[in-house]
């Protein structure tokens, strides 16, 4: 392998972890609400593409500056959080997953139609500011980096911190830890299993509106944004469902493989396996660890 | 009064095994089978026939197929779309090279075909469990529509990538293709859908059946009682994806007539499937029915209505299809988390206690 032959390989290694992060993005909302309630939450990439949709909306037609449009789509996501409680989760207490599941699923087509109708199906550019292009101080050494990737990177980095600040340190965080562990428990301890909910699921907003920003700045925000959600699937079941740092490395399993495998294996058998391939790596890491990675063991008993 | 087992005695063990062994049953279904065959056809036109009852059928067979590995056996699949195209392009492909095999036969090989392939992507189900599985199952959806995009062999190296389905005949009617009669196609999909359904009635509580129930409600106590997970997993993945595939190569050869892997197969479909047997009901033929059925009529009407009625343009009235639709599950799923066969079976008990309340 010669020099130029090495380089490329390492953009190519590199791009794909940037890829796994921004997929990373979106499996953490998933993560968050299956810890927090057990739920599948299949809604969570129509999620990222509603929050873009606002954000884009309220600073195209309300013309709403950038700080003032993220913190409206925060209060828009809060407040679909709740609403989503109120009419959906709590009549669906102690349903079987399959079951809330289906209803996400549900959610997700009407988020769908009520984002299109809200603010038009047309493909929106998302201009926040955020440095395109490549990296310079990398590019003249060979290697060509999107800067729009490494600062999705960084905020997932910073956001994976707050996370776990936030779930070991803060008297919520505590209170999500327990309702994941056990609900009868936490209820009978005094905690709100309505409260924690909302909560949980107004952080899975705020999650998808990171992610929504990230890709929608990639490649401008249209109904195709809403299908990362398939290919956070993978990441999860890679890094295990009820694990936060296992979204992130799974993200970059399975993002340096798909473009590992994209480069150097597409050309034999006709390009376009990024559709497939992550889930066939996911497959096969899962046959020898059927929990995912990080995922907690599976104690099964009779 | 009327609807009851009370005074019907049964003299031998046959009597007493039978598949439906209350006598209004009986009755039910045959007249449920002779409205099917002698009225239906010479009561509704070719729009009712071809635009309605056709998809009905066609995706009643693939929820039976589905309600099998879902319902009966606990395997989440999110594959159906795949499964289905692996049948259409097996009785594409069999159209094209074996014309002299005779159509019903294809489909029951395309469905064969398709078994083999589901108990193929269904053996990483012995290792993985739940959302996982589910999760897998869909590496089998997106590796299969690649599979018959990318490979020419499979549509015959036609420009556009698509598969026409070339007229077929049986005892010389023709039943494929744009010169079929709707009455034709209808008579073939309902005798697909009527034997195997009753097939499917059978199977589910006869010994492999109850083999199903038993690792859905606990593999692991299954097992310890002598249930082979092995058999029971993958002969529930070989029987529904027959099930599934000759849905598939119906829906592909009579129904549509032409078909376009990621239009007509991609992951919509499969979650169309899995809709329609949550709504009808899992773990009951009855309830494949009801779903299809329902998720069929639902979108046809509100798009009358919307687009008819009101005088909606299309693109609002799809958002308004699409937000309905998804009000309408979640709704259905709150007030009735097991189906509309349940609600079919409460109906019953009432039924036999009528006209006291206890």
């Amino acid at each position: 392998m010669n020099m130029l032959d090495f380089l490329f390989f390492v953009e190519v290694t590199l791009s794909g972890l940037m890829a796994g992060v921004m997929y990373s993005l979106v499996a953490l909302g998933f993560v968050l609400i299956f810890k927090a309630s057990g739920i599948f939450n299949f809604a969570q990439g129509v999620m990222a593409l509603f929050a873009a949709l606002t954000l884009v909306g309220l600073m195209e037609k309300f013309g709403f500056p950038i700080w003032l449009a993220i913190i409206g789509t925060i209060a828009v996501m809060i407040a679909l959080a709740w609403l989503i409680e109120r009419v959906m989760l709590r009549q669906l207490v102690n349903q079987e997953p399959i079951i809330l599941f289906m209803a996400t699923i549900g959610l997700a087509y009407v988020l769908e139609g009520m984002g299109d109708i809200l603010w038009g199906s047309d493909v929106k550019l998302l201009d926040l500011g955020i440095p395109q292009g490549a990296w310079e101080w990398l590019y003249i050494r060979g290697i060509y980096i999107e800067k729009l990737e490494m600062f999705a990177a960084g905020t997932a980095a910073i956001m994976v911190a707050f996370l776990a600040v936030f779930f070991q340190k803060t008297r919520i965080g505590r209170a999500l830890r327990a309702v994941a562990d056990d609900h009868q428990a936490a209820l009978s301890v005094g905690i709100s299993l309505h409260t924690i909910w909302v909560i949980v699921w107004s952080v899975a907003g705020i999650v998808a509106l990171v992610a929504g920003i990230m890709w929608g700045s990639k490649s401008g925000v249209q109904f195709s944004l809403s299908l990362i959600a398939l290919k956070a699937l993978p990441v999860l079941i890679l890094g295990g469902f009820t694990s936060v740092p296992g979204a992130i490395i799974g993200g970059m399993i399975i993002g340096v493989g798909e473009k590992l495998a994209e480069v150097y294996l597409g050309p034999f058998v006709g390009g376009a396996i990024e559709n497939w391939f992550a889930y066939m790596l996911a497959l096969a890491f899962l046959l020898f660890r059927p929990q995912g990675l990080f995922g907690e063991k599976i104690i099964e008993r009779v | 009064m009327i609807y009851r087992e009370t005074g019907q005695f049964k003299a031998n063990y046959q009597d007493d095994q039978a598949l439906f062994p209350i006598d209004q049953d009986r009755y039910v279904i045959f007249g449920i089978l002779f409205i099917t065959f002698a009225v239906v056809p010479y009561l509704l036109n070719q729009y009712w026939l071809n635009a309605i009852l056709l998809p009905f059928l066609i995706y009643s067979l693939a929820a039976l197929g589905l309600n099998i590995l879902t319902g009966y056996c606990g395997q989440l699949s999110l594959g159906t779309g795949a499964f289905m195209a692996v049948g259409a392009f097996s009785v594409y492909k069999l159209m094209v090279a074996f014309p002299e095999l005779g159509f019903i036969p294809m489909v029951l090989l395309s469905g064969l075909i398709t078994a083999a392939v589901g108990t193929l992507f269904g053996l990483p189900s012995l290792r993985i469990k739940g959302f996982y599985l589910a999760v897998a199952t869909l590496a089998a959806q997106f590796f299969l529509i690649w599979l018959f995009n990318k490979v020419g062999w499979f549509f015959n190296y036609s420009a556009s990538g698509m598969i026409n389905a070339p007229p077929m005949t049986i005892f010389g009617v023709i039943v494929t293709g744009p010169e079929a009669n709707g009455v034709a196609k209808y008579y073939l999909v309902a005798a697909f859908v009527a034997v195997f359904a009753l097939a499917a009635k059978n199977i589910a509580r006869g010994r492999i059946g109850r083999n199903w129930m038993a690792i859905r409600d606990m593999d692991i106590a299954a097992e310890l009682i002598g249930v082979r997970p092995l058999i029971a997993k993958l002969s529930a993945f070989a029987v529904s994806s027959f099930y599934i595939g000759m849905a598939g190569a119906l829906y592909f050869a009579v129904w549509l007539g032409s078909a376009e892997p990621t239009e007509a197969f991609d992951i919509n479909q499969s979650f169309l499937v899995l809709f329609m047997i949550i709504i009808g009901g899992l773990g009951s033929v009855l309830g494949s029915f009801l779903g299809a059925a329902f998720l069929v009529i639902l979108p046809i009407m509100l798009k009358n209505i919307l687009v008819d009625g009101f005088g909606t343009d299309s693109a609002l009235s799809a958002h308004i299809e699409i937000i309905t639709v998804g009000v309408l599950i979640i709704g259905f799923l709150i007030v009735e988390p097991h189906g509309l066969a349940r609600l079919w079976r409460i109906a019953k008990e009432k039924m036999r206690l009528w006209p006291f309340p206890y």
